[in-house]
């Protein structure tokens, strides 16, 4: 049990050993990652045939997941039973079976030890005793379920089914981005020099948006003067956030002379790139959204992506981009989609600040364990609205965390 | 041609590390296209960009965001162009690839291997401009972000 006190503020502060402590990064990879929680693993697109297989990791964990030759979907921690060798060390594939190099241990589909090389000997010698149980040691076997064609695991026995771990308050809003089968256009990753929490609570922070991304605010994409709102889960991990299409007229930007604010001379001399076909039919212009605790769904424009957060130790994430569009996505649909591509990832126009951004933070706080962050935009309170002028949704973030935490 | 070609390659990667990104759009023609992939991606015909421009205004488009709206740390690039294979297929048109290797080297000194990977270019002659530029790097992952092109 970790011995740290909370500021006494409570919601409105966050202390910075939470990005620093490395006993703070083993309890979360244990109580968060492996605990009562449900993590991204891929898409269901990713594994369109029988007996295909992909490899992630859940937190720090190795995993395979697989799709078996009737058709379910398997996900098992990659650690051989016998030497905790990798199982399966290609990124993807087919297989009928999964070999351990190291001693060809054999396991199928669903994580279970098949074989065991030689377990009987040779001509009646070596080999295992009798009684030995090597499925003691056996790879840890995920629970798995599928929503929408996004595939998502835990460990837990405990952590409710998946559609009551997202809520009501929450689930909505992703069934209205995945309507249709999807098509995966590529992935990439975005390596981040900061702690994972950091990224969480970039995502979740509505008020930043404008402000360090002056790309949307230059071109009157997103403003927080635009019609939208955010939806924050009762226990605080999940969120959602929204913007409608409205073109904003006002110079709320300009009054304020924010760094953001728009000047005449800059406009876009190719704005065919941002031009927007409203698939969902509501108007909405961007929405990302969240799930405890480490999956973003964005929707900016026609451009769809799943954001997999990856924590590589303190000061060090992962972030796996796929970006997808529909299976009956028309050509001049996927040009939109690879067009738009352009806003997001490492090379995006309204993304590439964040990994700077958060990066800023993990170094300005290196001797400041003792100090905390403030997070006071929009009180203290912890809940949907429809303001985005608010910290509501990071404030939730730190509550669900500290409830893992047991902090 | 060939001569001409092979500085056409300096050219673009001494304006880039010297931070003349203005100039970078006039080494495209006009309708020109640039492309940053992965060999991941290319291998699984995946048709993903990390960036993608169709034609100078994007490319224009791109140089004004950097300077003017996106936020980044001061950094420079070091390209480090070689390998390359040219074929003049007719008088209007060559094809070329290269091999590339970007160091990038922050205010603070630090230095680091970015990025590597391949050209792969159509160049319309006799104008000796990029109809097409393809960026395939040979890793999927990218340190932090992507801002000057590559």
């Amino acid at each position: 049990m970790l011995e740290r006190s909370w500021p006494v503020e409570g919601a409105t502060r966050v202390p910075y050993w939470v990005y620093q402590d490395e006993d703070v990064y083993r309890e979360e990879l244990e109580r968060i990652w492996r605990g009562a929680t449900w993590s991204y693993l891929c898409l269901e697109a990713e594994l369109p045939e029988p007996q295909s297989f992909l490899t992630t990791f859940v937190g720090d964990m190795p995993v395979v997941v697989t799709r078996d030759a009737k058709g379910a979907l398997h996900a098992f921690e990659n650690r051989c039973a016998h030497r905790g060798a990798l199982i399966c060390m290609q990124a993807r594939g087919k297989a009928e079976r999964f070999n351990c190099i190291y001693h060809n241990w054999t396991y199928d589909h669903a994580g279970n030890l098949t074989n065991v090389a030689f377990r009987k000997g040779i001509a009646g010698k070596g080999g295992m005793p009798a009684d030995a149980r090597p499925e003691s040691q056996a790879p840890r076997k995920l629970r798995v379920e599928g929503i929408r064609g996004l595939v998502f695991g835990t460990l837990s026995g405990e952590a409710p089914d998946l559609r009551t771990y997202i809520g009501p308050a929450i689930l909505p809003r992703l069934e209205r981005v995945l309507v249709k089968p999807l098509k995966v256009l590529g992935t990439y990753t975005q390596v981040l020099p900061n702690n994972w929490k950091l990224y969480m609570d970039n995502v979740k922070d509505t008020y930043h948006a404008s402000l360090l991304h002056l790309f949307f605010t230059r071109f009157r994409i997103n403003r927080l003067t635009q019609k939208g709102g955010v939806f924050v889960s009762p226990d605080g991990a999940h969120h959602c956030t929204f913007t409608e299409m409205v073109e904003d007229q006002g110079d709320a930007y300009e009054a304020g002379g924010m760094r953001s604010a728009g000047s005449q001379e800059f406009e876009l001399q190719a704005p065919e790139m941002l031009d927007q076909v409203d698939e969902f039919g509501d108007r909405v212009a961007i929405q990302i959204l969240s799930l405890f605790p480490g999956f973003v769904l964005h929707q900016i424009r026609n451009s769809l992506a799943a954001r997999q957060v990856l924590p590589r130790g303190i000061g060090r994430t992962e972030l796996n981009w796929t970006l997808f569009g529909f299976a009956d996505d028309d050509a001049a649909m996927l040009r939109r989609r690879l067009l738009q591509a352009n806003l997001v990832g490492p090379a995006g126009y309204i993304s590439m600040e964040d990994g700077a951004a958060t990066g800023f933070v993990q170094r300005g706080v290196a001797a400041a364990a003792g100090r905390a962050s403030v997070i006071e935009m929009g009180g203290a309170t912890i809940g949907s609205g429809d303001s985005r002028v608010t910290e509501t949704a990071v404030r939730g973030l730190w509550k669900a965390w500290r409830s893992h935490m047991h902090l | 041609m060939e001569q001409d070609i092979l500085r056409l390659h300096a050219r673009y990667a001494h304006a880039l590390d010297d931070d003349r990104l203005e100039e970078w759009p006039d080494f495209f023609t006009e309708k020109g296209r640039y492309r940053v992939t992965t060999a991941e991606s290319e291998a699984r015909g995946l048709p993903l960009p990390v960036l993608y421009a169709e034609g100078r205004a994007m490319l224009r488009d791109r140089v004004a965001s950097l300077r003017h709206a996106n936020i980044y740390e001061p950094q420079r690039y070091r390209h480090i162009v070689s390998s390359i294979l040219i074929t003049v297929e007719s008088s209007t048109r060559a094809t070329s690839m290269a091999n590339f290797l970007v160091v990038r080297v922050m205010e603070n000194g630090e230095a680091t291997f970015f990025a590597s990977g391949r050209y792969l270019d159509r160049i319309a002659l006799p104008e000796l401009r990029y109809e097409e530029r393809v960026v395939v790097c040979d890793s999927r992952r990218f340190d932090t972000l992507l801002a000057i092109p590559l």
